[in-house]
C-alpha cells in the first residue's frame, strides 16, 4: 500500500484540523470512502492532523463496527441477524449471499464482496433486510442476485398505522417534507412561538406537557431541560440522540427520512429553551438516508434563516451539525454518545455527573431521542393542555409503537397512549399472521421482556405495562407466533449483547459472552445441569453491577422469558 | 470541606468526610470492601465492579471505588445481592483468563467461595505472548483489562500514548497502532505499564526469562548487544553468500 494517493485525503483533513479531536469519526468516515477502507498511512495522517496518538486513533477504528482496518470488497452487504428478520428468513438469505462471495473474485476487483451479519438495521417493518454499500433494501429474500447488487432492489418505504397522526402528520407521503412542503403544513409556527415567550415559560409549557423521553429511559423532559437551562456556564449543548439501534425500533428512522425539519423544529426550541448555541444529531451509522435528509434539512434551514445567527430575527444564534455514527449499539447509551461526539471509542461514562450538568465537551448538555423532539413543536403550537387530551393522566400524548415480527400489517403506529395491545395488535394490525395464533412478543427490544397471551388485554401507558412488568422502552414489539422457538430468540438477542458489549465493565464484558455460550447450548438442545442457576447468577449480575444500561438490561429479555417459558431452559 | 456526614455501613453509624467515596468511608471503619482495577494513583473508572455495594434507595449495585457517600446513606457491602455479583464476577473471570499469577484475586476467589471452573466450555481468551522488545514481554492471556496499563501510558502518568484497545466487547485487547511493535510504537520503555499490572501480563524480559528456565548466565549470553553481534555475523555472511 505504498502507493496510496494521501493528497485527497489531506486536502479534506485541512478543514478538519481546526476542529481537532472531534472530527475524528467524519474523518474516518471520508477515509474509508476514499480507499474503502483505513490503510494504516491514511490512520497516521488522520492522527496527526487532528492531533489524536495513534494508539488512540487505532482504538477507535476497532471500536466501530463499521469502520475497517483491513481491506474489504468493494461491495459490502449487511444482513440483519436479528429476530424480526430472522423470522421473515434472514439465515436462509445469508447463505445464498454468502454463496455469492464464495465465489466472487479476489478483494481488489472490483467485483469483490465483502458480506457481513448485521445487527438490526432499523427496517423490521421490510424484513428481511439488508444494507447494499449503506442502501437499504426491503424483502431482500424476494429480489434477486442481480437486482441486488445493481441497487435495483425494492427501496422501503414508510408503512404507517394507527388511530392518530400528531407526530407522523407529515409522514408516509412517499417523499421527504422539505422545507417550503413544511412550512405549507404549518411548519416552524411552533419555533416562532416560543421565540416570543420567555425561554423559562417554554421550560414550564414542556413540564405541564408531561412530555417523558421516548428513547426508552422515559425521563422527563421538562426536568431534564430545566436542570441544563440552570447549571452554571454560558456554553451548552443541545443533542438529539438518533443512534436507533435497540433491535425492532425503526421510528426515528421514519421520523428523520419522512420529516426531518419537525426534528429540527424541536432541538431549535429545545436550545432556546435552556440557552444553548450548538446542537448536534447523532445518527447511526447503518442511516444513511436519514443521514442525508437531515443533512439537507439543515442546509435548507440555514439558508432560510432558521438557522445560524438570529434565528427569525431574534436574538437567538444556533447551529446545528449533524454526525454519524459507525455501528455501535452502546453509542446510544448517551454518554457514550458523547464520547463519540469528542472522537473516542464509545465507551459509557460514569454517572454521576449527568449531562444535565456535564455533557458533551464537559458542558450542560440535553439529549433527547428523536421522538421525544418531534412532540416539542406539537406541544408548543397547541399548548400543553391540548396535548394532555389525548392519551392517560400519567402518560400523555401519544406514542409511536414499532411492530413488526408475525404480524399481518408490520409498521410504525401511532396511536394515544391507553390503547389495549389487542386493540393494537388484532385491530390495528391485522393481528398474527393467517393460520397461526399468539405465542409471545417481545416488549422493547433486546433491552425488553416478553409478553404472553396473559398481557394482551394491557393498556399501553407507562404505568400499566410497569404494573404487568413489561418496558415500553422506545415502542418495540415484535411478535412470535406458536411455530417459533423463542430459545433462537433468546439466542439471538444473547448474541446481540456479545457484539454490542463495549467491553468497559466486567459483568457485561464477561457476562455477554457467558450468557451467550449458554444460551447456545440450550438452543442446540444439550442444556447442563446447573446451566439454570449459571444463565441467572450471570443475568443478575449484569442487571445489577453492569456500569451502563446496556449490561444492566443485557439479561432483561432473557431472565423474562425463564420467568413465563421455564420449560424451555430445562434438559430435553 | 472539613464537613462531616453521618453514613451507616453495615448497622455501624459512621462520620465520615463530606465528598469521600464509599471505598474510603469503608475503609476508615476498617471494613473491608475488594478492588481489582482500583489503583490508589490511577484514575478510578469503577469497570471491574468487584467493588460494588448495595445503597438503599439505589436501583442498582454502586460501585464503591467512585460513589461518594451523601448523608444519611445507609450502605450494605455484604447483602446477598452483593455476593452473588462478586462471586459471579470472580468466576466469569477465571473462566477467561490465566489468574495464576494474579495472587490477590486468588485469595478473593477463595473469600468468596467461587467456582474457577463454573463455566464449561467457555471461551477462553489466550493470545500468544508478544515478545517484540529487550524490556518487557506482554502475555494478553494474563490480561484482565483493568485499564491501568492504558492510563499510566497516557494521562495518569507518562503522555506517551504508546498503546490503546483494538476490538471491543469480550474480545478486547490492549494494542498499539495497527498492532506495531512496541519499537515501533511512541513507547518510551518508561515500565510503568509493568509496574502497575496486577496479573503478570506485563512482565520485565529479564523476570520473564528466569521464569521460564534460563539462568541469569544463559540470559546473560542473550543480551542484547550479544544478540545484535550475532545478528550482524548472520546479515554479513548471507551477503557474502
Amino acid at each position: 500500500m505504498s502507493n496510496l494517493d494521501l493528497s485527497p485525503l489531506l486536502q479534506r483533513l485541512e478543514e478538519y484540523q481546526p476542529q481537532g479531536r472531534t472530527a475524528l469519526l467524519p474523518a474516518l468516515h471520508d477515509a474509508q470512502q476514499l480507499y474503502g477502507y483505513i490503510p494504516q498511512a491514511a490512520a497516521k495522517a488522520i492522527g496527526q492532523a487532528l492531533n489524536v496518538p495513534l494508539a488512540d486513533v487505532y482504538g477507535v477504528i476497532e471500536f466501530y463496527s463499521l469502520f475497517y482496518s483491513q481491506p474489504v470488497g468493494k461491495t459490502v452487504i449487511h444482513i440483519c441477524n436479528d429476530p424480526a428478520c430472522a423470522l421473515a428468513g434472514s439465515e436462509a438469505l445469508f447463505k445464498q449471499i454468502r454463496f455469492q462471495q464464495e465465489s466472487a473474485p479476489a478483494i481488489d476487483s472490483p467485483l469483490s464482496l465483502t458480506v457481513e451479519m448485521a445487527p438490526c438495521l432499523g427496517l423490521c417493518e421490510h424484513a428481511p433486510a439488508v444494507l447494499i454499500q449503506g442502501q437499504p433494501v426491503a424483502r431482500a429474500n424476494r429480489q434477486t442476485w442481480q437486482e441486488l447488487v445493481s441497487g435495483k432492489g425494492e427501496r422501503p418505504s414508510s408503512m404507517l398505522g394507527g388511530t392518530v397522526s400528531i407526530l407522523t402528520a407529515n409522514c408516509g407521503l412517499g417523499h421527504t417534507v422539505e422545507l417550503s412542503e413544511y412550512l405549507d403544513l404549518g411548519g416552524y409556527q411552533a419555533l416562532r412561538k416560543a421565540l416570543n415567550m420567555p425561554p423559562r415559560q417554554v421550560i414550564e409549557e414542556i413540564k405541564a406537557a408531561g412530555l417523558v423521553g421516548r428513547g426508552g429511559a422515559a425521563f422527563p423532559t421538562g426536568l431534564k431541560w430545566e436542570a441544563a437551562a440552570n447549571a452554571p456556564g454560558e456554553v451548552k449543548y443541545v443533542v438529539c440522540n438518533a443512534d436507533e439501534a435497540e433491535p425492532g425500533t425503526f421510528k426515528d428512522r421514519v421520523l428523520m427520512e419522512d420529516d426531518p425539519h419537525s426534528i429540527l423544529e424541536g432541538i431549535l426550541i429545545a436550545a432556546y429553551a435552556i440557552g444553548a448555541q450548538k446542537g448536534y444529531v447523532y445518527i447511526r451509522g447503518e442511516y444513511l438516508l436519514p443521514y442525508q435528509a437531515m443533512n439537507k434539512a439543515v442546509e435548507d434551514a440555514h439558508q432560510a434563516g432558521f438557522l445560524g445567527n438570529n434565528v427569525l430575527d431574534s436574538d437567538f444564534n444556533f447551529e446545528i451539525e449533524i454526525r454519524r455514527g459507525a455501528g455501535a449499539y452502546i453509542c446510544g447509551e448517551e454518554t457514550a454518545l458523547f464520547e463519540s461526539i469528542e472522537g473516542k471509542r464509545g465507551f459509557p461514562r460514569l454517572k454521576p455527573p449527568f449531562p444535565t450538568t456535564y455533557g458533551l465537551f464537559g458542558k450542560p448538555t440535553v439529549i433527547n431521542n428523536v421522538e421525544t423532539l418531534a412532540n416539542v413543536p406539537v406541544i408548543i403550537r397547541k399548548g400543553s393542555a391540548h396535548y394532555r387530551k389525548l392519551g392517560t393522566e400519567k402518560s400523555p400524548g401519544s406514542k409511536l409503537f414499532c411492530l413488526s415480527g408475525d404480524v399481518v400489517r408490520p409498521g410504525l403506529y401511532e396511536i394515544p397512549f391507553g390503547v389495549p395491545f389487542h386493540h393494537l395488535l388484532y385491530d390495528l394490525a391485522g393481528g398474527v399472521r393467517p393460520g397461526h395464533r399468539f405465542q409471545a412478543a417481545l416488549f422493547g427490544g433486546a433491552a425488553g421482556a416478553f409478553a404472553t397471551p396473559d398481557h394482551l388485554n394491557v393498556r399501553l401507558t407507562f404505568e400499566d405495562l410497569k404494573e404487568a412488568g413489561l418496558p415500553l422502552g422506545s415502542g418495540v414489539i415484535t411478535v412470535f407466533d406458536e411455530t417459533r422457538d423463542l430459545r433462537d430468540i433468546c439466542l439471538r438477542l444473547a448474541r446481540f449483547f456479545v457484539e454490542e458489549s463495549c467491553g468497559k465493565c466486567y459483568p457485561c464484558q464477561i457476562g455477554t459472552q457467558r450468557q451467550f455460550e449458554i444460551m447456545e447450548r440450550i438452543a442446540r438442545g444439550e442444556v447442563q445441569k446447573d446451566d439454570w442457576e449459571r444463565l441467572q447468577d450471570v443475568g443478575w449480575t449484569m442487571t445489577d453491577s453492569s456500569l451502563c444500561g446496556l449490561g444492566q438490561t443485557a439479561a432483561s429479555a432473557i431472565l423474562s422469558a425463564m420467568k413465563h417459558f421455564p420449560h424451555l431452559f430445562q434438559p430435553v | 470541606m472539613s464537613e462531616t456526614i453521618r453514613i451507616t455501613i453495615d448497622q455501624q453509624t459512621l462520620q465520615v468526610q463530606a465528598g469521600s467515596t464509599i471505598l474510603q468511608a469503608a475503609r476508615q471503619a476498617g471494613i473491608d470492601i475488594p478492588t481489582i482495577c482500583y489503583h490508589d494513583y490511577c484514575t478510578a473508572n469503577g469497570l471491574c465492579r468487584i467493588c460494588v455495594v448495595e445503597v438503599e434507595g439505589a436501583r442498582t449495585l454502586q460501585p464503591a471505588c467512585v460513589a461518594q457517600v451523601h448523608d444519611g446513606m445507609v450502605i450494605y457491602t455484604r447483602s446477598e445481592r452483593v455476593l452473588r455479583s462478586r462471586r459471579t464476577i470472580l468466576e466469569m473471570l477465571a473462566s477467561s483468563v490465566d489468574l495464576s499469577e494474579a495472587p490477590e484475586i486468588q485469595t478473593m476467589l477463595q473469600q468468596y467461595h467461587s467456582d474457577s471452573h463454573r463455566f464449561p466450555d467457555a471461551e477462553v481468551r489466550h493470545p500468544p505472548v508478544i515478545d517484540d522488545n529487550p524490556m518487557y514481554i506482554r502475555d494478553y492471556a494474563k490480561c484482565i483489562l483493568c485499564w491501568r496499563c492504558v492510563q499510566v501510558c497516557a494521562e495518569d502518568a507518562q503522555y506517551t500514548f504508546a498503546i490503546n484497545f483494538s476490538g471491543r466487547g469480550y474480545e478486547t485487547q490492549i494494542s498499539t497502532f495497527y498492532e506495531i511493535s512496541m519499537p515501533e510504537s511512541s513507547c518510551v520503555f518508561c515500565g510503568q505499564c509493568v509496574g502497575v499490572c496486577p496479573t503478570g501480563a506485563l512482565k520485565p524480559k529479564r523476570q520473564w526469562l528466569l521464569e521460564m528456565g534460563y539462568t541469569p548466565d544463559d540470559i546473560m549470553n542473550l543480551t542484547r548487544s550479544q544478540r545484535q553481534r550475532r545478528k550482524r555475523r548472520e546479515e554479513a555472511a548471507a551477503r557474502t553468500e
